[in-house]
């Protein structure tokens, strides 16, 4: 991490060295082709935002950064360099930690053994159950999660938001550089997901990179510092969110492409717009200026 | 239901650590009421039935021949069960154990009469016939998939013949090695059993104090001193009095033989549940053998490689089967071809889960295996003085395991209902 921060330089934010770097990938499973030349940049301490509909391939580009379904073809870039991931371990050892959605957590056993499910410390052979316990809290500290009784309570007994910070605890405790989450807020209620996406930005304040999935695009706007958009396989924009509002992200989503028109970004219309998009339709006024 | 939100909301007001002990009670039947019940349906159901049988037959259920002879007659069955807990723990289920130990036991025999060897070579022997078989039903389990059910009922059947392909249509092979036959026949000098009780004790103190003594010092929630000593002492007491109680002369005719001290299947049986217990909660397979029970998936994801762990989950609930088998074999100086058949396995599935061992997976500890067992064995034992005929007894073991099931069930709904899953 420290040393893409330091090749970065004195560079403009936003072209600073990217942590990950993926350059027209391609996916295919038998015949059907997922992913058509994807190019997806992701910067140290900037949330990016992967929304597109469903069947447009978020999920494909996410397991093939993780090494599930490793892509076909094209570049795979980390901090620079081109590596090759073909399986999670891999993707693991860059820094990579994905959040799935149903979170994988073991219900029978307390927030401290799941943080650490699978990389438990040990002293002298044994279990080491303190030294595990004070780093957890202290990980929970530095997220400023104070919602949680104890650290040694069974996972089972707690509400979804506070799951949601456990499986993010956990991706943050391996050292990860680049925390990939797959619909965090799905299952929230409106408290939950505010709290869940606090923790989303601070934990690209820490300097991480985050890549976050989304139907929901309040909760992208309210997050995400780059909006990539994925249209049928094809990505068909990464932008600034600040150079969109919600009824662009909407159209691009729906096919709408990038225009540049008097030197400035503008969202156009998609030929088919596909009319039961939600919002859509309500939004369209505004965004035609 | 209003009562636990109550209950709730006071535990979130209590902000700041609370060591008293009132506030550890609280905490304890909270998490009682909330389904998290472990062993205590057990130990409630041990206390009625002794009381019970006490009241009806106060000679014979309380004289301490009777009392040793529970002891002897529950070790190979809680031995089986503390095999069990692990395939338990993960979620399945080994119908063969019993058939494990009678194969096992046999091989003892086979080694160490017909072939006059060494005792240890039989015991050596013995523990890896059990390991192969766990290994065999392991990988049929594990990396074939077949369910275990399956896989272990063909077992039963399979074990079940060989053990009578070893032994001979209406055969035996006799246990010679006095050593073997000790474990379950002798005893225990009585100070050599003081001495163990003392030495049992000590550890215990010495090293939960430690614990908590080193969780405070790094600034971590610990226990408090009182309940600390409150456990110490309440585990001296019924020690002590075990140790007591197996220390007096025991014997029908004192002048022909004396029978007194601890039987040596004790510290054997003790010293099996400590080992597994550390296995299980301090070492990172203990801790993932949880995990996969648990949720298999997550297990999977957070790098556990789930088979091996399921196969060494076989492996190791059939050498503990092995155990067994050298536990049946001492007990009646023989083996037959009805080693560990009949109710032996049933009793231990029984004996796990009335201890509080989940058959959903997850959920589970050694120990529970041991008080489990207590049941199962006072209530054969108890509705034998009362002269009870097998028929009843079958059908109130029965009813105990449907008993036990079902608070099992219950518990987890209660848990799901609460959120303590």
């Amino acid at each position: 991490m420290t040393s893409t921060m330091t090749e970065a330089g004195g560079a403009p934010p936003t072209v600073s060295n990217p942590l990950l770097e993926l350059r027209a990938v391609n996916k295919h499973f038998g015949a059907v082709q997922v992913l058509h030349d994807v190019d997806l940049t992701v910067q140290l301490g900037r949330v990016t935002a992967l929304v597109g509909d469903n069947g447009a391939g978020k999920s494909t580009l996410i397991k093939g950064v993780a090494g599930i379904h490793p892509f076909d073809g094209g570049d795979y870039l980390f901090e620079g360099e081109r590596v090759h991931v073909h399986n999670p371990k891999q993707a693991n050892a860059l820094g990579i930690e994905v959040v799935y959605q149903d979170l994988a957590l073991c219900d029978n056993l307390d927030i401290v053994q799941n943080l650490y499910l699978g990389r438990e410390a040990l002293s002298s052979g044994l279990l080491d159950e303190i030294s595990m316990e004070q780093r957890a809290s202290e990980t929970l500290a530095g997220l400023s999660v104070r919602t949680v009784k104890s650290v040694r309570q069974k996972v089972a007994s707690l509400s979804g938001g506070q799951r949601q910070t456990v499986a993010i605890a956990r991706a943050v405790l391996r050292n990860s550089k680049l925390v990939i989450l797959d619909e965090p807020t799905a299952a929230l209620g409106v408290a939950q997901t505010e709290q869940v996406l606090r923790l989303v930005r601070r934990l690209a304040d820490n300097g991480l990179a985050v890549i976050l999935i989304s139907h929901n695009m309040n909760d992208v706007l309210a997050v995400a510092d780059d909006i990539a958009v994925l249209y049928l396989g094809r990505m068909t924009a990464q932008v600034e969110a600040k150079d969109v509002n919600h009824s662009e992200i909407v159209k691009l989503i729906t096919g709408g492409a990038l225009v540049e028109e008097a030197g400035k970004v503008k969202v156009a219309e998609a030929h088919e717009v596909s009319a039961d998009v939600d919002d859509a339709a309500s939004d369209e006024s505004g965004a035609q200026s | 239901m209003s009562r636990t939100l109550m209950d709730e909301e006071l535990e979130h007001t209590a902000e700041a650590p609370d060591n008293s002990l009132a506030n550890a009670a609280r905490e304890y039947v909270s998490r009682v009421r909330g389904g998290d019940v472990g062993p205590l349906p057990a130990i409630l159901g041990l206390v009625v039935l002794l009381i019970v049988f006490s009241s009806l037959r106060p000679e014979t259920f309380t004289n301490s021949f009777n009392f040793a002879n529970l002891l002897i007659q529950s070790a190979a069955v809680i031995v089986i069960a503390m095999g069990l807990v692990f395939v338990l723990l993960i979620g399945e289920i080994d119908l063969s154990a019993g058939f494990t130990a009678g194969v096992s036991g046999a091989m003892l025999g086979v080694v160490s009469t017909r072939n006059d060897w060494p005792w240890w070579v039989g015991v050596g022997v013995c523990l890896a016939t059990g390991a192969f078989i766990g290994l065999v039903i392991g990988i049929l389990v594990a990396r074939i998939g077949i369910p275990s059910f399956v896989v272990t009922l063909a077992a039963f059947l399979g074990l079940q013949g060989l053990l009578l392909q070893i032994i001979g249509e209406g055969g035996t092979i006799r246990i010679q090695s006095d050593t073997v036959l000790a474990i379950m026949s002798k005893t225990l000098p009585v100070w050599l059993g003081w001495a163990m009780f003392v030495v049992v004790v000590l550890t215990y103190a010495a090293g939960t104090y430690r614990q908590m003594a080193h969780r405070r010092s790094k600034g971590l929630v610990a226990q408090t001193p009182t309940v600390w000593l409150i456990k110490v002492v309440s585990l001296a007491l019924l020690l002590g009095l075990c140790t007591y109680y197996l220390s007096g002369e025991r014997s029908r005719n004192p002048l022909v033989s004396s029978i007194k001290g601890v039987p040596i299947v004790i510290p054997v049986v003790l010293v099996l549940v400590v080992l597994l217990t550390v296995l299980l909660n301090r070492t990172v397979f203990g801790r993932h053998v949880y995990a996969v029970g648990g949720n298999a998936e997550a297990a999977r994801r957070a790098g556990i490689n789930v088979p091996r762990i399921r196969l060494l989950c076989f492996i190791l609930c059939s050498t503990i089967a092995a155990i067994a088998g050298i536990l049946l074999a001492s007990r009646v100086n023989s083996v037959t071809p009805n080693t560990g058949g009949g109710e032996t396995l049933l009793y231990a599935v029984g004996a796990a889960v009335i201890g509080g061992t989940s058959l959903f997976g997850g959920k589970g500890r050694p120990v529970d295996a041991i008080i489990g067992g207590l049941v199962v064995a006072v209530v054969a034992n108890g509705m034998g003085l009362l002269n009870q005929t097998a028929a009843v007894v079958y059908m109130v073991t029965g009813g105990v395991l449907l008993l036990a099931a079902g608070v099992d069930a219950l518990s987890r709904r209660r848990a799901a209902a609460t959120g303590r899953a």
